[in-house]
């Protein structure tokens, strides 16, 4: 005998509401594949494109604390405003991000970055002199790399100083999506 | 040393054991109260996540939490007098004989019914019902087998 869905359901969702979770998850259907999507009691605190739960649940769970659950309730906010910016109805996220863990460095660079409007784009270096230390454009390019929260913390609009895309952590393809989803970059590239 | 254990992210441990504790606890309360029980049982071991300090022993301590709801629904209302698991929907029982065995335990004193019920149903080491139990490896091996003389005794004078 297991258990059944409604049963499982329930759970799920009562454990959310008592408040006994450090962080609740959900996979979101996207363009670019699949997304694991993560909240804490503070706000969005992950996406990430390898919704092989193992690592990332682990990983997770050592940032934010063991009580990692899926429960699509406390995500469905973030699903909802991911959808409508996958369907070219929304170019600014209106959500509490949870960064707090992360150096002051990298959380003033995410915090920058966060300010790239839609459809424009910016370079490593500029971003880097933005958060106040103009010539730490590689130690951007790497807090890029990590960024817990891609498309919501928009990395995929940091490009090189030439204009080349450099590159994605989910994946060049991705990135050409996004901002072919934004209209910064033509069809045919 | 040994590093300590690592405690798994809530999600692992409960895809692991959310089916036995389940079948566990419909034996123990009865199908229709299953469903209480199973989400009490871990929203309690949610509630009690935080305080571990490492991740050995979790399924023993889980069960130790579904014998206390188990206990606590019976103290709420009396399970009625048999409990009988559905044998259809592909339920492969291994363990008929113990299903009779767990009935009769409900009246033993608390430690003595979790110890026979985690060694006898469910086949824990001593070292992991010790655990579970907050006592030692030699308390588990009495509590099991003074419960199991108990329960000798008690079917001797039903007989």
């Amino acid at each position: 005998m297991t258990v059944f869905p409604q049963l499982d359901e329930r759970f799920r969702a009562a454990a959310a509401a008592e408040g006994l979770l450090d962080v609740a998850y959900d996979i979101a259907d996207s363009p670019v594949g699949p997304l694991l999507v993560a909240v804490s009691e503070r706000g969005l605190c992950r996406i990430s494109y390898d919704t092989e739960p193992e690592r990332e649940l682990e990983s997770l769970a050592r940032s934010f604390g063991a009580r990692v659950l899926r429960s699509p309730r406390p995500v469905d906010e973030v699903k909802r405003e991911l959808d409508e910016y996958f369907a070219g109805e929304r170019t600014a996220f209106d959500l509490a991000v949870d960064i707090e863990r992360l150096s002051p460095f990298n959380r003033s660079v995410l915090e920058e970055l966060a300010q790239v409007p839609y459809g424009s784009l910016t370079t490593y270096g500029t971003l880097a002199g933005r958060a106040g230390r103009p010539r730490a454009a590689r130690a951007v390019g790497t807090i890029m790399n990590r960024n817990p929260i891609p498309i919501v913390l928009p990395c995929h609009r940091v490009v090189g100083s030439t204009g080349s895309l450099v590159g994605y952590a989910g994946g060049l393809d991705r990135k050409k999506t996004l901002l072919r989803l934004e209209g910064s970059l033509r069809t045919a590239e | 040393m040994m590093e300590a254990v690592r405690i798994p992210p809530f999600e692992t441990l409960y895809l692991e054991h959310r089916n036995e504790v389940f079948r566990f606890l419909v034996r123990r309360v009865g199908r229709d109260r299953a469903e209480d029980a199973f989400q009490e049982t871990f929203l309690r071991a949610l509630r009690g996540y935080p305080g571990l300090r490492h991740g050995e022993h979790l399924r023993a301590w889980l069960y130790t939490i579904a014998v206390r709801v188990a206990a606590d629904e019976h103290r709420r209302k009396p399970a009625p007098a048999v409990v009988r698991v559905p044998r259809d929907e592909g339920v492969r029982d291994a363990r008929p004989e113990y299903a009779e065995l767990e009935h009769l335990a409900g009246d033993l004193p608390a430690k003595e019914r979790a110890a026979v019920v985690l060694r006898y149903g469910y086949d824990l080491s001593y070292a992991d019902i010790g655990m579970a139990l907050g006592s030692s490896e030699e308390a588990a091996r009495q509590a099991a087998s003074s419960g199991v003389r108990r329960l000798r005794r008690r079917r001797i004078e039903i007989a």
